[in-house]
């Protein structure tokens, strides 16, 4: 029943924002998002970059986003709804309207489309994302140092390459500075459901994580883990006023000024469907202030932000050891390359659970 | 702490909002009445309940702004669908939207605040018995009014006339009305009941389950309210079973992955919907041939003839 009535909120929450009366010389931007703008996490951010970049902007650009887009077929209807109503350029901003994108933009060939966190482009769709796991390999680096149990806590959402991606980044930073570190996954098929966040955060607690870190959306973690005396790492946007005594750090995703580069190219003319992947270096991924750690362990996570942001550590780079023991073909030279990260299917060793579904 | 004893402390926390909208329920369609906005009246308990708390600083105000919320768009739904005699099936949807997007509205304030959540029982000794202390005697006050709430749903049903009443209403309206029974006041009262209760369950969520308003964060929890009422076939006791089963799986399921047993995680996900069917097969092969358990006037409009 939730499946038909999403799509019908999604409808009612239409909003436009921006002057009333569409001038000519407008161009109309569209976002296409998952969760609700006040999630305070993945949808939030996507929110914020929107804001800046009609900020910067002003009245060039006249901008529509429409929440609550579950994934799946469903959302094609609702990118359609934005082809439809005069949106010449439709940022789509979950890995799930990866084909619903491409659907509609084989439909309308003179719309531009942007599709966040998605491997597949055509003649107008470009792709964005960020290198989140430049950020959770410092976050494994910080975990490694700071558990006392040596079991982290990790709530996955679903069994994508770049929540695999994210998994193995921070464990192989945490073996850096504990080889002998544990992971417990608990993959919850969510993105956003902060109950069943909570629930998962109390459970990986109870059974011996003392240190809790997520890919799902909402701060339930983070709180869970203040209400246990235990850390954790914040997602998405910094929570710290969730845990001022729990967050360690927090990627923060901040897409602005990537929305501004692509609406102006979009203006100008000189538009392109590109595959941008940017990091810290580029300032699409940030670090939130590292929090509650003794000044060793800070120091040593700026100085692993520093290397990456210097490119002289990758924390993909080879020897990249498997599950079964066997080393990963390094297809980058030093590193694993973009491909292989993107489409990620298998855990590093060291991790003694398996994907599930495979 | 147990492992046994927390995974208890959290399947009664996740069986409480449910628990609490689906006794709200189950009086509706005791009644007759089916209320399919039951996921928009927890949304908006969600909503005012933890605007409630923000501003009085009480999370018993809170959770009493919570009903109020919850009976507030009970009584639109009685208005059209009672008074009005309009689509019980349409309206209880558009009750959900409504709640939905008007919580968001209501919520958007609020997002990112602070509160102090509802304390947990202490009484000095009882509390700090091994293994049962914190089970009994130091949960909070929203699961004690779950449990209180279906055992005075089970006496209401089965041992007063007003019980016998309702259910008679929800059998058969025009034998209750053509017997001199007030069939609208009746109903007019469940509706609001119904609401309370599931504005209640609403407020739990950010009163104590998650500390802070998101909206959206009922994530569905009102339509797995709806589905227990039909899985304890409209009977409070089953009901209790139902919640805590739903509960159960739900967090056995997640400890079942951080102990690593390497079953798929999307079959885990899927579990607590299994066992409802396979539950709810199991009931439907113990009942006697006679038909449904369902109130035989269920979503019927009823239209007075005088």
């Amino acid at each position: 029943m939730k499946k038909y009535l999403i799509p019908l909120a999604a409808a009612l929450a239409l909003a436009v924002t921006g002057a009333g009366a569409s001038a000519q010389s407008k161009m109309k931007v569209g976002f296409i998002y998952l969760g609700p703008v006040g999630d305070l996490g993945w949808t939030y951010m996507h929110e914020l970059g929107r804001q800046m970049m009609v900020k910067e902007l002003g009245d060039k650009v006249e901008t529509t986003y429409l929440e609550n887009v579950s994934e799946g077929p469903d959302s094609e209807r609702s990118i359609e709804q934005l082809a439809r109503t005069g949106h010449q350029l439709i940022f789509t901003t979950s890995f799930g309207y990866m084909d619903p994108t491409l659907r509609v933009a084989k439909k309308y060939p003179k719309i531009k489309f942007e599709h966040a966190t998605g491997y597949k482009r055509a003649p107008n769709v470009g792709t964005y994302s960020g290198r989140f796991h430049e950020g959770r390999y410092i976050q494994g680096v910080i975990a490694g140092k700071m558990s006392k149990s040596g079991t982290l806590g990790y709530i996955a959402s679903f069994p994508i390459p770049e929540v695999i991606a994210g998994i193995n980044a921070t464990i192989l930073g945490a073996q850096t500075v504990n080889p002998n570190i544990k992971v417990k996954i608990i993959w919850v098929n969510t993105w956003f459901d902060p109950g069943k966040e909570a629930e998962a955060a109390k459970a990986l607690a109870d059974q011996g994580a003392d240190i809790l870190m997520q890919h799902t959306d909402s701060p339930a973690a983070m709180q869970v883990a203040a209400q246990r005396g235990i850390l954790a790492f914040g997602q998405d946007s910094d929570m710290i006023k969730f845990g001022p005594k729990t967050q360690l750090t927090s990627i923060v995703n901040n897409w602005g000024p990537y929305y501004l580069r692509a609406t102006k190219a979009a203006l100008d003319g000189s538009w392109k469907p590109e595959d941008t992947w940017d990091g810290l270096k580029e300032k699409m991924v940030l670090m939130a202030e590292y929090t509650n750690m003794p000044d060793d362990v800070k120091k040593l996570a700026q100085d692993t932000e520093a290397a990456i942001i210097a490119g002289t550590l990758n924390p993909f780079k080879c020897p990249i050891v498997g599950q079964d023991g066997k080393e990963v073909e390094c297809k980058g030279g030093t590193a694993l390359d973009n491909g292989q990260i993107l489409g990620m299917n298998f855990y590093v060793k060291g991790i003694d659970d398996k994907i599930p579904g495979k | 702490m147990g492992l046994v004893e927390a995974i208890i402390l959290s399947v009664i926390a996740a069986s409480t909002p449910l628990l609490l909208a689906a006794a709200g329920e189950l009086i509706v369609e005791r009644a007759g009445v089916l209320n399919l906005g039951v996921e928009g009246m927890m949304i908006m308990g969600a909503a005012c309940g933890f605007a409630g708390c923000w501003l009085t600083g009480s999370a018993f105000l809170g959770a009493l702004f919570g009903i109020a919320a919850g009976m507030a768009l009970a009584a639109i739904f009685g208005l059209m669908t009672l008074t009005l005699a309009v689509n019980q099936v349409a309206t209880g949807l558009a009750l959900t939207i409504l709640g939905v997007g008007l919580s968001g509205l209501i919520g958007a304030g609020f997002v990112g605040e602070r509160i102090t959540p509802a304390a947990a029982l202490y009484i000095p000794y009882l509390t700090g018995i091994p293994f049962i202390g914190r089970i009994l005697f130091g949960q909070d006050g929203f699961v004690y009014v779950s449990i209180a709430l279906v055992i005075g749903i089970w006496f209401f049903l089965y041992r007063t006339r007003g019980g016998l009443i309702l259910r008679a209403i929800g059998d058969s309206h025009t034998s209750a009305h053509a017997l001199g029974y007030p069939v609208l006041t009746v109903r007019w009262m469940a509706v609001l009941f119904g609401g309370g209760c599931a504005g209640l369950a609403g407020a739990f969520l950010p009163l104590a389950y998650t500390p802070f308003f998101i909206p959206g964060m009922t994530a569905g929890r009102g339509w797995i309210a709806l589905a227990l009422v039909v899985f304890a076939s409209w009977r409070p006791g089953r009901l209790v079973a139902g919640a805590y089963l739903f509960g159960a799986v739900t967090i056995l399921q997640l400890h079942a992955q951080a102990f690593g047993l390497g079953i798929p995680s999307q079959l885990m996900t899927a579990l607590p919907y299994l066992a409802t069917i396979v539950v709810l097969v199991l009931i439907s092969r113990t009942r006697n041939a006679a038909g449904s358990a369902a109130p035989a006037s269920l979503g019927m409009v009823f239209v007075p003839d005088r």
